[in-house]
C-alpha cells in the first residue's frame, strides 16, 4: 500500500534519509534548511534504524565530520544552505579528490553574502562547476518537488557510489519549506551492501593498508589522478536526466530546472492556451548536464530562454549546447523574490520570434 | 665473542615493530616525529589492534604519517583531523581512532574542531606534537611560539604586544569534562621516551574501556627550523620549552592533577 505524507521537502529529505538506510548525518543550524535536523533528531533515527545524528560546531567541522565518516564507506549525508555549503567547499574538494561516496544538500537562499533567506538558484556555478579549489565536479541533482525530495535521496546515493563521487541535492528555500503530498519510499536497511575493498575500517591481514588522501607530491601521479577523474565526470552522461513537456511540437523552448520548472510549467500551459507552440525541458541532473538534448532541440525550435532564479547562471551552459544555433536569452527573478508564471509569460512574449 | 654468537633470538634486546613500514622517513634527522611514530605503533602492535586502528593524519610536517605506519589512514584538510576522527568514530564505534597534529595544525586553524571534539568527549586520542613552529612551510610562528623566539615571520621574536602570547591548548582543554587522560611528555632522551610510551598506552587503554577522550601533548624539537643542530634543540627545549610547557600529568581518570 502506498504510504502518503503531507510534508514540508526539508522533512521529505529528512525522511527519505533514514529510509534510505543512511547511517551518518552532520550538520548545522541555518534558514531555510533547518527542518532537516530538526525532523532527524525528533524522528530518533538511532531507535529507528541506528542512524547516528550529530549536530557539529560549524559547518566547516560538519563536512569533515562527514569527509572522515565517508571513508568507512557507509552512507553519509549533510545538508545546508548556501553560506555554509561555502564554508564547507575545503572538505568539498578534499572529498571529490579522495573520491568519496557521500550526500550534500544545498537548501539554496539567496546572496551573496548574508544575502537573504528567501529562496535563490545563484548557487549554480558553485555546484555544478566545482565549487571549491582544483578540477572537479559534483553529480547534481535538482528536484522540482517535495516528492523529488524524498525520491533524489536514494538516487544520489546510487549515484554517488557508482562514481565514488560526493553527490549534491540542489534544492531552495521554495522546495525546501513548502509542503506536498509525498509517497515515502520504503525503508531500506542500514546495511551498506557496496564495494569495500577501499574503505578504512582498520587494516585486516592479507591486505595493504587502505588510504584515504587526496595527496599527490609526484605531479605524474596527480597528473595521472586529474585525467582519471576526467574519464569519470565524462562517463557520468549516460546518467543524464531530464524531463521533457510538451517538446514534441514546440517552437520555442524554456530551459528550468527546480522551483522555477515548477513555475515554467504553468508558462507552457498559458503560452499553449494563447496557440504559442511553447515546450519546457527540466534538467533533472545539472550535472551532468542534458547537453546533447539541449543540442538536439537547438535543431528544431526558434529560441530558447533559460528561467532561473539567479541573474544569469544555467544559461551559461544552455547557449555552450546551442552553440550559436538559436538565440538563447535569460530571464529570472533575484534577491529572493520569485517570477509568477505570468512574469515569464510576458519575459518570453518579448523574446518570441512572432510573439 | 663472536658475531654469530651474539645475534641469536634470546639476545634480543630491540627490534623494529613491523608496524612501522619501509619507507624512508621524510622527517628530518634529529626531529622527535620518527621516535612518536615508533612509539605509537609499538603499542597498536603490543595491544593486538592493529586490525582495528584507523589514524588521521594533518596538514604538516607529518602529512605524510601514512606512508610510515602500516594501519588504515584518512588524511585531513588542515585543521580538521578531530572532525574526521569524530565521523570515523561515531559510525565505528568499536575502532580505535586517533589524530595525529602539529601544534599550527590542532592549536591555530583546527583549535574549534579540537576544543569541541575534547568537549563532545569523543571516545578519541589526539596526539599533539608541539615543536613551536610551522616546520612544513618553512618555519613560521606558531600559537605556541614562546615569547621572544624567532621565527620566519618573528624575525626579531616573538612580541606578545602585537603578535599574542604562546597559549597553552593542552590546560585549556584539560578543563573541559569531556577530556579523560591529558598529559604533557617528550621523547628527547631515553627516560622520557619509555614515559611517553606509557603515555600512548594509557591513551588507547582509556579509549579501548570507552572512558573519553586521552591527548597526549610531545613537547618536540624542530631543529631545521629552530636552526640548530639536533642536540642543541633539544638542549634548548628543556631550558626554553619544558620550563613555559611543563612535562608530566595534567588530567588523569578524569580529574585535574594538583599542581
Amino acid at each position: 500500500m502506498k504510504e502518503l505524507a503531507l510534508m514540508k521537502g526539508n522533512e521529505a529529505i529528512a525522511e527519505a534519509a533514514i529510509r534510505a538506510g543512511v547511517d551518518g548525518y552532520f550538520g548545522y543550524p541555518i534558514t531555510p534548511q533547518s527542518e532537516v535536523m530538526e525532523y532527524l533528531t525528533l524522528q530518533k533515527p538511532e531507535e529507528r534504524t541506528g542512524m547516528i545524528v550529530l549536530q557539529a560546531e560549524s559547518e566547516v567541522a560538519s563536512i569533515n565530520m562527514l569527509y572522515g565518516a565517508a571513508g568507512t564507506g557507509k552512507k553519509v549525508m549533510t545538508s545546508s544552505s548556501s553560506p555554509g555549503i561555502s564554508l564547507m567547499q575545503e572538505g568539498i574538494s578534499y572529498i571529490a579528490g579522495a573520491e568519496l561516496p557521500c550526500l550534500i544538500v544545498n537548501v539554496v537562499r539567496g546572496g551573496p553574502g548574508l544575502g537573504t533567506i528567501q529562496p535563490s538558484q545563484a548557487d549554480y556555478f558553485q555546484s555544478t562547476k566545482g565549487g571549491g579549489h582544483g578540477d572537479y565536479h559534483l553529480i547534481v541533482l535538482a528536484p522540482a518537488s517535495v516528492q523529488e525530495m524524498a525520491d533524489f535521496v536514494d538516487l544520489a546515493f546510487e549515484l554517488a557510489f557508482k562514481y565514488r563521487n560526493p553527490a549534491l541535492i540542489l534544492s531552495d528555500g521554495l522546495i525546501g519549506q513548502m509542503m506536498e503530498k509525498v509517497e515515502l519510499p520504503p525503508q531500506k536497511k542500514r546495511v551498506t551492501e557496496f564495494d569495500q575493498s577501499w574503505v578504512i575500517t582498520g587494516k585486516h591481514k592479507g591486505r595493504e593498508r587502505n588510504i584515504i588522501t587526496s595527496l599527490n607530491l609526484d605531479p605524474d601521479k596527480q597528473y595521472e589522478h586529474n585525467l582519471k577523474l576526467k574519464a569519470k565526470y565524462d562517463s557520468m552522461q549516460q546518467d543524464v536526466m531530464f524531463e521533457k513537456i510538451e517538446c514534441d511540437d514546440a517552437e520555442f523552448l524554456l530551459v528550468a530546472y527546480g522551483s522555477s520548472a515548477r513555475i515554467c510549467q504553468k508558462t507552457v500551459d498559458l503560452a499553449r492556451g494563447r496557440g504559442k507552440k511553447v515546450g519546457l525541458l527540466r534538467p533533472q541532473t545539472l550535472f551532468p548536464f542534458p547537453t546533447a538534448e539541449i543540442a538536439r532541440m537547438a535543431k528544431k525550435v526558434k529560441g530558447m530562454m533559460a528561467v532561473e532564479l539567479s541573474s544569469g547562471q544555467m544559461v551559461e551552459d544552455v547557449k555552450l549546447a546551442v552553440n550559436g544555433k538559436v538565440p538563447v536569452y535569460h530571464y529570472g527573478m533575484v534577491g529572493g523574490k520569485i517570477h509568477s508564471p505570468d512574469d515569464v509569460l510576458h519575459a518570453m512574449e518579448e523574446k518570441y520570434i512572432g510573439g | 665473542m663472536e658475531l654469530k654468537e651474539i645475534i641469536k633470538p634470546e639476545n634480543l634486546v630491540y627490534r623494529r615493530t613491523p608496524l612501522l613500514t619501509d619507507a624512508t622517513l621524510s622527517y628530518c634527522p634529529g626531529c622527535g616525529h620518527g621516535t612518536i611514530h615508533r612509539l605509537i605503533m609499538e603499542v597498536v602492535e603490543e595491544m593486538g589492534i592493529q586490525e582495528d586502528t584507523i589514524g588521521i593524519a594533518p596538514v604538516g610536517c607529518s602529512v605524510l604519517a601514512y606512508d610510515f605506519m602500516d594501519i588504515d589512514c584518512s588524511q585531513a584538510a588542515h585543521g580538521r583531523a578531530p572532525a574526521l576522527a569524530t565521523g570515523i568514530k561515531r559510525l565505528w564505534p568499536d575502532k580505535y581512532v586517533f589524530t595525529y597534529q602539529g601544534d599550527g595544525d590542532l592549536a591555530a586553524i583546527g583549535t574549534g574542531e579540537t576544543i569541541h571534539a575534547c568537549n563532545r568527549g569523543e571516545n578519541i586520542t589526539i596526539f599533539f606534537v608541539n615543536n613551536g613552529i610551522y616546520g612544513m612551510t618553512g618555519g613560521q610562528m606558531a600559537p605556541t611560539t614562546l615569547e621572544g623566539m624567532k621565527s620566519s615571520t618573528s624575525p626579531y621574536g616573538r612580541n606578545s604586544k602585537t603578535m599574542g602570547p604562546p597559549y597553552k591548548i593542552t590546560e585549556m582543554i584539560a578543563r573541559l569534562d569531556g577530556t579523560y587522560y591529558v598529559t604533557r611528555q617528550s621523547v628527547h632522551k631515553p627516560g622520557p621516551v619509555r614515559k611517553a610510551k606509557k603515555a600512548i598506552r594509557i591513551a588507547f587503554e582509556v579509549q579501548k574501556e570507552k572512558k573519553g577522550l586521552s591527548f597526549i601533548e610531545f613537547v618536540s624539537n624542530c631543529n631545521s627550523g629552530w636552526k640548530m643542530t639536533p642536540n642543541e634543540s633539544n638542549i634548548w627545549m628543556e631550558e626554553n620549552m619544558f620550563p613555559f610547557y611543563p612535562m608530566g600529568d595534567i588530567k588523569v581518570d578524569g580529574k585535574l592533577v594538583e599542581s
